[in-house]
C-alpha cells in the first residue's frame, strides 16, 4: 500500500510539471470540444493526433490522451442535456431526464451535476484503477459468458424503468429494438440476417444513429407539427442556474453509485459504458424518493448515469494496463500509442514503467479537476443556446444531427435511416410509445444473444452452464429481487394496511 | 466587372498551382483509405504508411480517411466507385478483406482495384493457458484426433484469419475441418480473457496479441504459423512439429482502378520508396509486423492463389457455399 502511495506521488510529481499540466488542458479541451461536436469520438480524434505526438515524449502525449479521453466522456452529456441529442449511446440515459430538466429551466443545475458527477465519479475510479487494478482485473477475466448473459439479463430486468406509464407500450418499444438488433452479419456464424443486399447494412444498425434519430429528429419533427397548437415556452434559467442545496443533496448518492456501478462494469473486457449508465438510471429511479419526478427531470436521473459513464471510461484503463486489452475503440488507439514508444501494456508494464503508468494516472487525476476548472464557468454560456428560438434551435438540431451522422459514416443509406427512424421516433411521440427502450433493445439484444449462444457453443450445449459460477448465480438473484421486490413490498404494504 | 476579373486570375492561378503540382507527380499528395474504424489493423497501417511516406519523402502529404464496415467490402465498393483513374487514391486492404469479400458475396471484388504491394504480415499464434494439459503442437492434434468438437477455439470473427487457421490446423490433423468448434469474439481482447480464464481449450490470434501473456508465463505459446522460427518469438513453427500450416495475416495497398502503365509505375516507386526507408523498418519493428514486401505483378499473382486458399478454406468451414 505505502508503494503505490510513493509511486503515485512520483507520478505527480511527473504530471504536475507545467508542460504537462498544458498537455492536460490542451487534451481536455480538444475532448471537451469532439464530445460536443456529434460524429467525430474520442476514438478518432486520438487516431488523428497519433502522428502530432510522435514528437512529444511518451507521457506527455498519453496524459493528453488521457485528457481527450475522459473530456469526450463528458462533451457528449452537453449536448444531450440541452438539445436532446445523445453524441454517443452512452449518454442516452442522461438525455432523459437532463432534457426535461433543461426544458424546464433547470439546464445549469443538470450540467453542473453531470460535471460535477463527472469529477467525483472520476475521482473515485481512478483512485480505485490505482489500488486495485490487478485485483479487480483477476475477477473480470473471470466472467465467463454464461457470466455475461447473467448480467444481460440484469439488465433487461431494469429496462421497465424506462417503460413510462404503459407497460404494453415499453415492450413494444423495446421489441422495435431488439428485432432492430438482429439486423447485421451474425456474429457467431458470419451469416447474414435481414441485410436485403445493402452492405450498409451489414453491420447491423448503429445505436448512435438509432438515438441520434429518434430523440433529436423524431423530437424536431413533433415540435414542428405541434408549433400551430402550442408554443412551448421554453425558459433557459428558472430559478437558480447553479445547483441549490437540494439538488447537492440529491445528486451526491447517485454520483457515488453511479461510480461504484461503472467501474467495475467498465474493467470487463465486455463491460462497455451503456449498461452501468442504464443500471444506474432505473436503480435511483427505484430508490428516488419522488419517484413522480422521474420523466419529468428528476436530477438524480442526471447524476446518476453520468458518474457510472466516466468511471467506466476509468475501468477500460483497467484491462489495458494490466491486461493490453483494449476493450473500446479509444483504448485501442492509446494501445497503439503505448507501443509506437516501444512499450507494452501487460502484466509486465506496472513492473518495466512503473514511472510511466504512475505518471498516467497521476495525469488522469489533473484531468479529471482540469476538465471541471474548464467546464463549470461554461455552463452559463451553454445553457445561453436554450434562448435560441425554437424554429432556429430544432432547425439547427437538424443540421447538426445529420452532419454527425454523415460525418461518422458517410453513406446514403445510413442517412436514409437516419430519417427513417427519424419519422418512427415522431410516430413514436405522436402515439405516446417510450423510444428509450428501443435504443436500449438494439444494445442489449445482439449483447445477449452473442454471450448466450457463445456460452452453449463452449460448454456443447449444456444448459447447466449458464448456472454454474457464483458470479451468475448472484447475478440472477439480484435480477429477480429487482423483479419481484416491488410487488412484495405492495403487498407488505396492504398487508400492513389491513391490519390497521 | 472587377469581381469577375478577379475570378478569373484567381482561376488562373488555381490552374497554375495544380499543373505545376501534377508535373512532379514524384511527390504525389495522396488519400489513402483505411477500409475500418480508427484502431484497428488497416487503420493502424494506414497511419504509420502516411508517417513513413511523408518523413521518407515518398509523398508530399497523406490524407487518411476512415471508411468503416463489414470487412472491407464496404471501404472497397466505395474505392472502386470514387476514385476510377484517380492516380493519387489508395487503399489498405488484406487477408481479411479476401475472406469478407467471398463471405459477404460482394459485388466488387479485390479483381477490381490494382494491386500495389503486400506491406506487412502478422503469423498467427496458438496458445493455451499455462496450466493446461497440452504442452506442444501433438498434444493439440491428439486433443483434436480424440474429440474435435471438445477442442474449443477462441479468435476473432467468423470466416477471419483466426478461424481460417484453426480450420486449416484440423484439416492438417487430419481431422474434419467443419468439426471445429471455434468460438468467435469481437477483437482481440475479449478472446484474451476466455483463453486466460480457461474458459477454452486454445486461443487463435496475431502474436501481439498474446505477446505480453505468454512472457508473462500466464499462457504457453504451443507453434507460430509462419514457415521458420521468427527472430523476435521465443517458440517453435507448428511446422516443425508436423502440423504444415503456414499463414500470415498480410496487409497490403491497393490502388485505383483504370490507372495507367505510368501512373501505375509512379505509385510503385512511391511505394516501394516508402517500404525501403528507414521510418517504416522502424515502424515495423515497433509493431512487431515482418517486413512482407511483395510488389506489382508478383504481388497480383500471389493474389489469386491466396484467393483460392482463402475460398477452399472458408468452403469446408461452411461459410461459403
Amino acid at each position: 500500500m505505502f508503494e503505490t502511495f510513493a509511486a503515485l506521488g512520483n507520478g505527480f510529481a511527473l504530471a504536475l510539471q507545467p508542460d504537462k499540466l498544458l498537455f492536460a488542458l490542451v487534451g481536455v479541451f480538444l475532448g471537451t470540444a469532439v464530445g460536443v461536436l456529434p460524429g467525430i469520438g474520442p476514438a478518432l480524434t486520438v487516431a488523428l493526433l497519433l502522428p502530432i505526438t510522435f514528437k512529444l515524449d511518451p507521457t506527455g502525449s498519453l496524459i493528453m490522451f488521457a485528457g481527450i479521453y475522459y473530456g469526450g466522456m463528458y462533451g457528449g452529456s452537453t449536448t444531450a442535456i440541452l438539445i436532446n441529442t445523445p453524441g454517443e449511446s452512452a449518454s442516452m440515459a442522461t438525455a432523459l431526464e437532463g432534457n426535461k430538466m433543461a426544458k424546464a429551466g433547470r439546464g445549469g443545475p443538470a450540467l453542473a451535476t453531470a460535471a460535477i458527477g463527472s469529477f467525483v465519479a472520476g475521482l473515485i475510479a481512478t483512485i480505485g484503477l490505482a489500488f486495485l487494478a490487478p485485483s479487480l482485473v483477476e475477477l473480470a477475466i473471470s466472467f465467463t459468458a454464461a457470466d455475461y448473459f447473467a448480467l444481460m439479463v440484469l439488465a433487461f430486468v431494469t429496462v421497465s424503468a424506462t417503460f413510462g406509464a404503459s407497460p404494453l407500450r415499453g415492450l413494444t418499444s423495446l421489441f422495435i429494438g431488439l428485432s432492430l438488433g438482429i439486423i447485421g452479419i451474425d456474429k457467431l456464424t458470419g451469416q447474414q440476417r435481414l441485410v436485403f443486399g445493402i452492405p450498409d447494412l451489414s453491420d447491423g444498425v448503429e445505436v448512435t444513429t438509432l438515438a441520434v434519430a429518434l430523440f433529436a429528429v423524431g423530437e424536431a419533427l413533433f415540435v414542428a407539427s405541434r408549433h400551430k397548437a402550442v408554443t412551448e415556452k421554453i425558459e433557459a434559467v428558472r430559478g437558480s442556474l447553479w445547483m441549490t442545496k437540494e439538488d447537492w443533496k440529491r445528486s451526491w448518492k447517485p454520483w457515488l453509485r453511479g461510480a461504484l456501478l461503472g467501474f467495475p462494469i467498465g474493467a470487463l473486457p465486455a463491460g462497455g459504458a451503456e449498461i452501468p449508465t442504464f443500471l444506474s438510471y432505473s436503480l435511483e429511479k427505484r430508490l428516488c424518493k419522488k419517484p413522480d419526478e422521474f420523466g419529468n427531470g428528476a436530477i438524480e436521473g442526471v447524476a446518476g448515469p453520468e458518474a457510472a459513464n466516466n468511471a467506466s471510461a476509468a475501468g477500460t484503463l483497467v484491462p489495458l494496463l494490466t491486461l493490453g486489452l483494449p476493450t473500446s475503440a479509444t483504448a485501442a488507439i492509446m494501445l497503439a500509442g503505448f507501443q509506437q514508444y516501444g512499450l507494452n501494456p501487460g502484466p509486465l508494464l506496472f513492473a518495466e514503467k512503473p514511472d510511466l503508468v504512475w505518471g498516467l494516472i497521476a495525469s488522469l487525476f489533473i484531468a479529471n479537476a482540469m476538465l471541471l476548472v474548464l467546464n463549470l464557468p461554461l455552463v452559463g454560456l451553454w445553457v445561453r443556446l436554450l434562448t435560441i428560438p425554437q424554429p432556429w434551435l430544432y432547425g439547427g438540431i437538424m443540421v447538426f444531427a445529420t452532419m454527425g451522422t454523415i460525418a461518422a459514416k458517410p453513406s446514403v443509406v445510413e442517412l436514409g435511416m437516419l430519417l427513417v427512424f427519424g419519422g418512427m421516433g415522431f410516430l413514436m411521440r405522436r402515439f405516446d410509445y417510450p423510444i428509450a427502450p428501443v435504443v436500449i433493445g438494439l444494445i442489449l439484444g445482439p449483447l445477449a444473444e452473442t454471450q448466450l449462444r457463445r456460452a452453449l457453443t463452449i460448454s456443447l450445449g449444456d444448459l447447466s452452464v449458464l448456472v454454474k459460477s457464483p458470479i451468475s448465480i448472484g447475478l440472477y438473484v439480484v435480477a429477480a429481487i429487482a423483479l419481484l421486490a416491488p410487488f412484495v413490498l405492495t403487498r407488505l404494504r396492504d398487508l400492513g394496511a389491513d391490519e390497521d | 466587372m472587377f469581381e469577375f476579373k478577379r475570378f478569373l486570375r484567381t482561376a488562373v492561378t488555381v490552374a497554375a498551382v495544380t499543373a505545376s503540382a501534377s508535373a512532379a507527380f514524384a511527390q504525389a499528395e495522396y488519400k489513402l483509405m483505411a477500409p475500418a474504424a480508427p484502431g484497428g489493423g488497416w487503420d493502424q497501417t494506414a497511419r504509420s504508411m502516411q508517417q513513413a511516406m511523408v518523413a521518407s519523402g515518398a509523398a508530399k502529404s497523406v490524407q487518411v480517411n476512415n471508411v468503416a464496415g463489414a470487412g472491407g467490402t464496404i471501404g472497397i465498393a466505395q474505392f472502386v466507385n470514387g476514385s476510377k483513374g484517380d492516380p493519387n487514391a489508395l487503399m489498405v486492404g488484406g487477408f481479411v478483406m479476401m475472406g469478407a469479400i467471398l463471405t459477404n458475396k460482394s459485388p466488387v471484388g479485390l479483381d477490381r482495384v490494382t494491386p500495389i504491394a503486400r506491406l506487412t504480415g502478422e503469423y498467427e499464434a496458438i496458445v493455451v493457458p499455462a496450466n493446461s494439459p497440452i504442452k506442444t503442437a501433438k498434444d493439440l492434434v491428439a486433443a483434436l484426433k480424440a474429440d474435435t468438437a471438445k477442442v474449443t477455439w477462441a479468435g476473432g470473427s467468423a470466416g477471419g484469419v483466426d478461424h481460417i487457421a484453426a480450420g486449416l490446423i484440423a484439416k492438417a490433423a487430419g481431422v474434419d475441418a467443419t468439426k471445429i468448434n471455434y468460438v468467435p469474439f469481437s477483437g482481440g481482447g475479449e478472446a484474451l480473457a476466455a483463453v486466460l480464464s480457461g474458459q477454452v481449450t486454445a486461443g487463435i490470434s496475431g502474436y501481439g496479441e498474446f505477446e505480453g501473456q505468454i512472457k508473462a508465463g500466464k499462457l504457453r505459446l504451443i507453434g507460430m504459423t509462419s514457415a521458420e522460427r521468427l527472430p523476435d518469438v521465443d517458440g517453435p513453427t507448428l511446422k516443425e512439429q508436423g502440423v504444415d500450416v503456414v499463414i500470415a495475416n498480410w496487409r497490403a495497398v491497393f490502388a485505383a482502378p483504370d490507372l495507367t502503365a505510368d501512373q501505375k509505375k509512379a505509385t510503385l516507386a512511391a511505394i516501394e520508396k516508402m517500404a525501403k526507408s528507414k521510418e517504416w523498418q522502424d515502424i515495423l519493428k515497433q509493431k512487431g509486423w515482418a517486413d512482407t514486401y511483395l510488389a506489382g505483378d508478383a504481388f497480383a499473382a500471389y493474389l489469386k492463389t491466396e484467393n483460392e486458399v482463402v475460398s477452399d478454406m472458408l468452403r469446408s468451414i461452411g461459410l461459403v457455399k
